[in-house]
């Protein structure tokens, strides 16, 4: 006689959930700890270096939902400057094919993911919001040379 | 002069002559310091049960639990009290008001009720009833009747479902149960909880190791929790017979269940285990720590095993868990008639063999339909 179902598969089980009871948890407790995103990810944000930006249009024109107002004129010396540049995040779908279609790589999606607001009219941000500052900085996404200068990580929490 | 059963009820020299000859001291101020004591005693416990299930339940499942609100999340239970109680209290329309509306509370007094036998330490309960764990047996079984009244005034299939079921589960569940206390009666040599208490130089979960999982398993049944939880089963018949309340009534289902779970952990702590007995400790933290134990044990028991089908509750009960109490009663029946006085260790071995060698026996015979086997 063989001796098998009697109970020995709840033994095991039970195992197993001690086991894991014995682990360390896996919670990430969030405004305190935040997981590591990935160095390519898009982000929910649009940032612009005004200074090798040739205001060419392409990115208004390539963006698949209109979020991107581009408005430019001649200065005296017969060169393109931009007058408007306004950026609807409210609209924006993140696929970043504005960021493709820069010629002069001056635009770059963030890594950044906390962008909440309370009122649909704090999405639509001037020229000045979305240039490049200390805290919003570009993600390696479609653009190999910014995700070299990106620290190698793993995509959980430092834990010390 | 308002009379009531030929008693007058408003004597002229109120209210001197209504207090017993022995007040403050005796019978009365026994009986208003230990209801009060057990007021706070279960609606304490059973808001450290819900904490201590939720925050376990969470290790078990590698996550960390409610740790916001007071230091460890310890007023979490407080939180959701609040939040529970201040909801607005539908009544649906075409519900059996007077029984919907009693259902919660027929639920929730036996549960409490059964506390009332429950020695904290020698002597410390509110009455030592020489048929204490009798009582128990009658008592917890009424609480079904309120979940019954629940799901039948609720005018809800689901409801109906979930009652019919736990009817079913709760009668079938009983008598196993009530076989397995048998045992532990014969060793005490009484009924009454502080006597079996007394009794025990050695734990009876040593004793009757068959004993106690028939118990452990048929209380689990009777108090609804996973693997047996029919009565609740979410992913088929909603919430059960509580689906159609909210707000305060449906708090006191919750306290209901937690409470029954308080007063299951405290019987199986009494029975099995020792009650008040230890070493070191004073009795009242021994038998504190036993009842956290026994329920930290029905979290792990939660934590691992999913539901059972009702025909596998059914068969489990009659096929697997009724042979077994026989056997448990007959062979505990036998050693109290031929070895009187022989030393309680060699009982225990010969008891741990026979729990071992019935349990493989029967999980040979115990089948459902299709062959498939289950225990």
């Amino acid at each position: 006689m063989k001796l098998k179902n009697f109970g020995e598969g709840i033994a095991k089980g039970m195992a197993v959930t001690m086991k894991n009871a014995l682990r360390r948890p896996i919670t990430t407790q969030y405004p305190e700890q935040k997981l590591n995103i990935s160095r390519r990810t898009r982000g929910n944000q649009l940032v612009w270096d005004k200074e090798r930006c040739i205001a060419c249009s392409m990115c208004a024109k390539a963006c698949p939902v209109q979020c991107i107002d581009m408005v430019t004129s001649r200065d005296q010396n017969n060169k393109l400057q931009v007058d408007k540049m306004d950026y609807d995040a409210g609209l924006c779908i993140f696929c970043g094919l504005c960021v493709e279609a820069c010629p002069k790589t001056c635009l770059f999606l963030t890594a950044e993911y906390e962008k909440a607001r309370y009122s649909i009219k704090d999405f639509k941000l001037k020229k000045e919001d979305i240039l490049m500052t200390e805290k919003s900085k570009p993600s390696g996404y479609y653009s190999p040379e910014n995700e070299s200068k990106l620290p190698k990580q793993t995509l959980l929490i430092d834990r010390k | 002069m308002i009379s009531l059963f030929g008693r007058n009820i408003f004597p002229a020299n109120f209210p001197s002559a209504m207090l017993p000859p022995d007040w403050p001291s005796g019978f009365w101020s026994h009986l208003i310091i230990f209801v009060v004591i057990l007021f706070v005693f279960f609606i304490i416990m059973a808001m450290a049960f819900i904490y201590v299930e939720r925050r376990v339940i969470a290790r078990y499942q590698i996550r960390i639990g409610p740790n916001r609100i007071g230091p460890f999340g310890i007023l979490q239970p407080v939180a959701d009290t609040i939040k529970i109680l201040i909801k607005e209290d539908i009544i649906p329309l075409n519900v059996d008001k007077l029984i919907h509306l009693l259902a919660p509370a027929v639920a929730i007094v036996p549960a409490i009720m059964i506390f009332a036998v429950i020695p904290f330490q020698n002597g410390a309960s509110l009455v030592d009833l020489n048929i204490g764990i009798l009582y128990i047996v009658a008592i917890s079984s009424v609480s079904v009747v309120g979940l019954v009244m629940a799901g039948w005034s609720s005018n809800n299939k689901y409801a109906l479902i979930s009652v019919m079921r736990v009817i079913a589960q709760v009668v079938s569940y009983e008598i196993p149960m009530a076989l397995a206390i048998i045992g532990v009666v014969l060793f005490a040599g009484t009924l009454s909880m502080n006597g079996i208490v007394q009794a025990q130089n050695i734990p009876y979960i040593l004793l009757q190791p068959l004993g106690f999982l028939i118990y452990f398993l048929a209380a689990l049944a009777e108090i609804n929790r996973t693997p047996f939880d029919l009565l609740e089963a979410e992913g088929e018949i909603v919430a059960g017979f509580n689906i159609e309340y909210s707000g305060i009534k449906f708090a006191l289902f919750f306290l209901a269940e937690y409470t029954e779970a308080v007063a299951i952990s405290a019987i199986i702590a009494t029975l099995y285990l020792g009650g008040w007995k230890g070493p070191f400790l004073p009795p009242v933290l021994w038998f504190l720590i036993k009842v956290f134990a026994v329920f930290i044990l029905i979290i792990w028991v939660r934590s691992t095993l999913p539901r059972l089908r009702i025909d596998q509750v059914m068969g489990f009960a009659w096929k697997f868990l009724l042979p077994l109490a026989f056997i448990n009663l007959l062979v505990t029946g036998v050693q109290i008639v031929v070895w009187p006085n022989i030393s309680q260790w060699v009982i225990v071995g010969v008891n741990i063999v026979v729990a071992v060698a019935s349990i493989l026996l029967f999980s040979r015979f115990f089948r459902l339909k299709g062959d498939k086997i289950e225990a």
